[in-house]
């Protein structure tokens, strides 16, 4: 019973352990697998992000110059990322906001 | 008059699957007597995906991704699975850094997983304080798996071959700190569990699964450890468990209390094998890429939070899997399930059913279509 009351006042006296989200923002944590954008000054289209997207979120168009993006289909797991040989791709460590209208994102040259 | 004596009348009511202490959808249709359970019928195919049709089209590479989603909770253990499974018909050799890496990812899954279930039962249980307390706890988990990989649920680390994120001296540091510190909050839990007047009410004498009858029924996990038997998965000494020593936990009560007490004492397990393995952990290169397409048959069973799972793999020297069976512990123990709830009253549906931590999204690999519906 002693031990309840202290943790009940310790309770009463601290802050909340969650965060007022839409008021507040936490800072995010290094290295979040956030937002994925593409660099197309970068990018020598060779596919390989293509091939290796578990989920077939990325379509790349290299007579066009162009990359479609699926922000609905993304996972998010950064293997594009990772495996990216120019360094064209960008993993960013805020969340994407959510949407109204499902549309991809489309990058060109 | 006489034969109207000798006719009795039963209620048969549906449990789920819409049901507040089930956050998954399976219906039990009971079949009472005033109080008592006299049968149950359980019913899936509320959730089928088509998961296993889904890893034949996609190719071998991408299906650690699919996989990892079968189930929320054990996420991990489930691409760790099906990695191993495929590594048996490659040539990929996991290093020894990966191989510790994996065990302790899949401790620090379990840890996660046992938490969340002593907050849901204690919520099933109508305990709602303990509930929040032992949520807040589980942040200490979700905020280490954070750091590690980027996300607070998928940690999406493993590949064919080896992991893809390793571990810095800082990172070992957080690990450290978070596991003293959520030994120290779990210890001022322990005695609600051990000695709790309210708890043991709900739990003690309820759901008795006899050891002989878990033996018959083939219950997995915690389930059939709660009945005595010290079946454990993690001895068959997969990744690098076979370098750490320890016993599997067991408790003889064969009631729901000494299934609670089991999860309740493989948290403290886990946070020992995590700090252990973390000091024996050698340096060393994380991956071996594979140079081959998986050829032959494989089969790996791995021990996840609810029990063990089962992977069935069959490629045939190309890209695309042939077939990719898997089975799941909450499909093991639904049999036993059923017959732990004859006998008792409707009161104690919700911890019974709870005890065996069911994951119905996970179970559902076929359904059944009757012709001409």
């Amino acid at each position: 019973m002693p031990k309840m009351l202290r943790n009940v006042l310790k309770n009463l006296f601290s802050p909340p352990a969650t965060v007022k989200y839409p008021y507040e923002k936490p800072e995010p944590v290094p290295g979040t697998r956030g937002r994925v954008t593409f660099d197309m000054a970068r990018c020598d289209l060779c596919q390989d992000c293509e091939r290796i997207c578990p989920s077939g979120a990325i379509t790349v168009y290299p007579d066009e110059k162009r990359i479609e993006y699926d922000p609905f289909r993304c996972i998010y797991c950064h293997l594009c990322v990772d495996n990216c040989m120019q360094k064209a791709i960008t993993g960013e460590e805020v969340v994407r906001a959510p949407e109204y209208e499902k549309a991809k994102d489309v990058f060109e040259d | 008059m006489s034969d109207q004596k000798t006719v009795k009348e039963f209620t048969v009511f549906p449990f789920g699957p819409q049901h507040p202490v089930l956050p998954e959808p399976l219906q039990l249709t009971f079949t009472i007597d005033e109080e008592e359970i006299v049968d149950v019928v359980p019913n899936l195919g509320y959730v089928h995906r088509g998961i296993e049709r889904a890893c034949e089209l996609n190719d071998y590479k991408r299906n650690i991704y699919l996989c990892e989603r079968i189930c929320g909770i054990c996420n991990y253990m489930h691409s760790m699975a099906y990695c191993e499974a495929i590594e048996k018909i490659t040539d990929a050799e996991v290093p020894t850094r990966a191989k510790y890496l994996r065990t302790v990812w899949s401790e620090l899954a379990r840890l996660q997983s046992h938490l969340l279930w002593l907050g849901l039962f204690a919520d099933g249980m109508g305990f709602e304080s303990l509930f929040m307390q032992i949520w807040r706890d589980r942040e200490i988990v979700l905020e280490l798996t954070e750091k590690t990989a980027g996300h607070r649920i998928h940690l999406s680390t493993n590949l064919i071959g080896g992991v893809r994120k390793d571990m810095d001296e800082k990172l070992i540091g957080a690990y450290h700190e978070g596991m003293t510190e959520l030994k120290a909050r779990m210890d001022d839990v322990a005695p609600v569990f051990y000695r709790d007047r309210s708890v043991q009410e709900r739990c003690v004498g309820k759901g008795i699964l006899p050891k002989s009858e878990a033996v018959h029924l083939g219950a997995v996990g915690p389930t059939v450890r709660g009945s005595g038997i010290p079946q454990d998965m993690r001895k068959l000494g997969y990744e690098a468990y076979g370098e750490l020593d320890f016993e599997p936990v067991t408790y003889d009560g064969e009631d729901t209390y000494a299934r609670t007490l089991v999860r309740f004492d493989e948290v403290y397990q886990s946070i020992d094998i995590i700090n252990r393995a973390l000091d024996q952990m050698p340096e060393g290169p994380i991956i071996n890429k594979n140079t081959t397409f998986p050829d032959g048959i494989a089969i790996n069973r791995v021990e996840q939070p609810r029990g063990e799972v089962f992977y069935y793999v069959v490629g045939n020297g190309k890209i695309h899997l042939e077939r990719c069976r898997v089975r799941t512990p909450t499909l093991a123990n639904i049999p036993a399930l059923l017959t732990m709830l004859v006998g008792h009253e409707v009161a104690d549906i919700p911890p019974i059913v709870l005890s065996i931590d069911p994951c119905i999204s996970c179970t559902e690999r076929f359904t059944y279509v009757k012709e001409g519906e």
